[in-house]
């Protein structure tokens, strides 16, 4: 898989997200600051959704990098149980399907589906399958 | 300690005024309030000047006069124009100065605002996912709280509805159409459950309020409009602000996290020795419909939940129980960050003198509350009382 920046998900076949904790406090904060008072942990994979919004129109690019052609996607917060609140996209549901609440699974999804060789980016789809 | 007093109030038009810079339309308003107070430039002491993207607010001694007046410029996102005010009031409070100026002025750029990962400190990736939009953050947190309390899209719409009709009678908007309710909702979605009706624009815009010692008011001749409280400040641990790849887990989440507004509030009651069921009328900010609902509860009007039933009475209204943003707000007025809070004072001295024409609130007003709240976790609060 190839991430979007380094760091961001963990080394494995089917990769977690790595946050980063507060060494002095213990607090987990996402994405792992790139400084020495905190170290990396690998995030749970599932969580709850807690909040989310639909991005209807094409932001502005810089910064945006992703495709031209523009369709909506959800942006979730996914509260992941003892751990923190991360901000992500949300996929393989509809728009009208989406639940405060509803059980979540980590998978990173790509940035440009078009692509040849597409970047992932951090991503929940509901549990068990599409809803 | 005697109060301060506002003795004259200038405003130039919010929206857009091609050909006028953002400090000329500062002058403008500086102009008007030396004319409503009946003083003249050379006699105020100090000025504070917040503006965040149309060049440094003491540049306007060029226009006004060159008598070494002292002029401090103030930077603080959208608590900018609130802290100008209070920095202002705490030279007259100290004693050293009798009568000095809080202006603010704004002219952005047409769209949304655009801000890169970098100057926040985020990592790149950030942006080029498409995370770095502020009307997503507003979205997510009027989505939870709806979740949460119960509020309906179509209260939002109410917002929104409100706003254009109250501007209809305010000359300083920029918005001045009325839109029905069901345009409002049946509006393009910008960011669920927000349409396109439901956003406030950046824009332009200038205003200027002369600040005096109760002794200097009263030499004046003016009607005393006293500011009882003028509060700053910033967020507590655990809220939810724009721009946040993560936010904590709390033990109970299900009542909301404490907020600047929260503590900018409760402390501008402390200090006013009043509490909210005193005030006549409100301006809270409100980039977003949502953004007003939340603040009604933050502020302490209501309870969280309770702003369902307050906006299908009417309670809000212009002749309602709280009449809050009685120009339209940022709604109606768009958002000219240097001077969004000082239009919100602005108003509120034109409604505790009687001066509002159609958009007056009935019985006399005798306090008046006004509200900000931006990033990163900001929020100032004034009470003003007749």
């Amino acid at each position: 898989m190839r991430a979007i920046a380094e760091g961001l998900f963990t080394d494995e076949t089917s990769p977690r997200l790595v946050g980063g904790r507060d060494l002095a406090t213990g607090r987990i904060v996402f994405p792992c600051p790139e400084s020495e008072g905190y170290e990396p942990v690998p995030l749970s994979r599932d969580g709850t959704l807690w909040s989310y919004t639909v991005q209807r129109f094409r932001p502005k690019t810089p910064p945006y990098a992703g495709p031209e052609a523009f369709s909506p996607w959800i942006v979730a917060y996914v509260e992941l149980p003892g751990e923190t609140i991360v901000e992500a996209r949300l996929v393989d549901v509809d728009f009208d399907d989406v639940t405060i609440g509803m059980p979540l699974r980590l998978a990173p999804t790509p940035l440009d589906p078009g692509a040849a060789e597409p970047v992932m980016i951090p991503a929940f789809a509901p549990a068990g399958g599409a809803a | 300690m005697s109060d301060v007093c506002i003795v004259g109030i200038g405003i130039h038009k919010f929206g857009r005024t091609d050909g006028v810079s953002g400090v000329d339309q500062g002058v403008y308003a500086v102009r008007q309030a030396l004319a409503d107070a009946g003083v003249d430039w050379p006699q105020v002491q100090f000025a504070y000047g917040s503006s965040d993207a149309a060049g440094n607010p003491d540049t306007m001694v060029d226009r006004l006069g060159l008598t070494g007046v002292q002029f401090i410029n103030v930077r603080n996102g959208c608590a900018a124009g609130g802290s100008a005010l209070f920095s202002a009031q705490m030279a007259i409070k100290s004693g050293e100065f009798d009568l000095g100026l809080a202006v603010g002025f704004d002219k952005h750029p047409r769209g949304a605002f655009n801000a890169l990962p970098s100057e926040y400190n985020l990592p790149d990736w950030y942006g080029e996912v498409g995370q770095m939009v502020t009307t997503q953050f507003f979205a997510a947190k009027i989505m939870r709280y709806m979740h949460m309390f119960g509020i309906s899209q179509e209260t939002l719409g109410r917002v929104a509805e409100k706003a254009f009709r109250n501007a209809v009678n305010a000359p300083h908007a920029w918005r001045r159409q009325p839109v029905s309710l069901a345009e409002i909702l049946e509006a393009p979605l910008v960011s669920d459950p927000y349409t396109k009706y439901m956003f406030c624009s950046p824009a332009e815009g200038g205003v200027a309020l002369l600040l005096a010692s109760e002794k200097k008011a009263r030499e004046l001749g003016k009607p005393l409009v006293r500011l009882k409280a003028a509060t700053m400040r910033t967020r507590p641990a655990h809220s939810f602000e724009v721009f946040a790849p993560s936010l904590d887990v709390v033990g109970n989440d299900s009542v909301p996290r404490g907020t600047a507004s929260r503590i900018a509030s409760a402390d501008a009651f402390r200090l006013a020795g009043i509490g909210p069921q005193d005030i006549s009328v409100a301006q809270l900010q409100d980039t977003e419909a949502g953004a007003e609902i939340m603040h009604m509860a933050e502020n302490g009007f209501c309870a969280d939940g309770e702003q369902e039933k307050w906006l299908a009475e009417g309670l809000t209204e212009i002749g309602g129980r709280l009449p809050v943003n009685t120009d339209g707000g940022c709604l109606a007025c768009g958002e000219p960050i240097g001077a969004s809070g000082l239009r919100q004072v602005y108003e509120n001295v034109v409604q505790l003198r009687g001066d509002g024409g159609g958009r007056q609130v009935p019985g006399n007003p005798k306090t008046a509350y006004s509200h900000v709240y931006g990033a990163p976790g900001v929020s100032a609060v004034t009470i003003l009382e007749r």
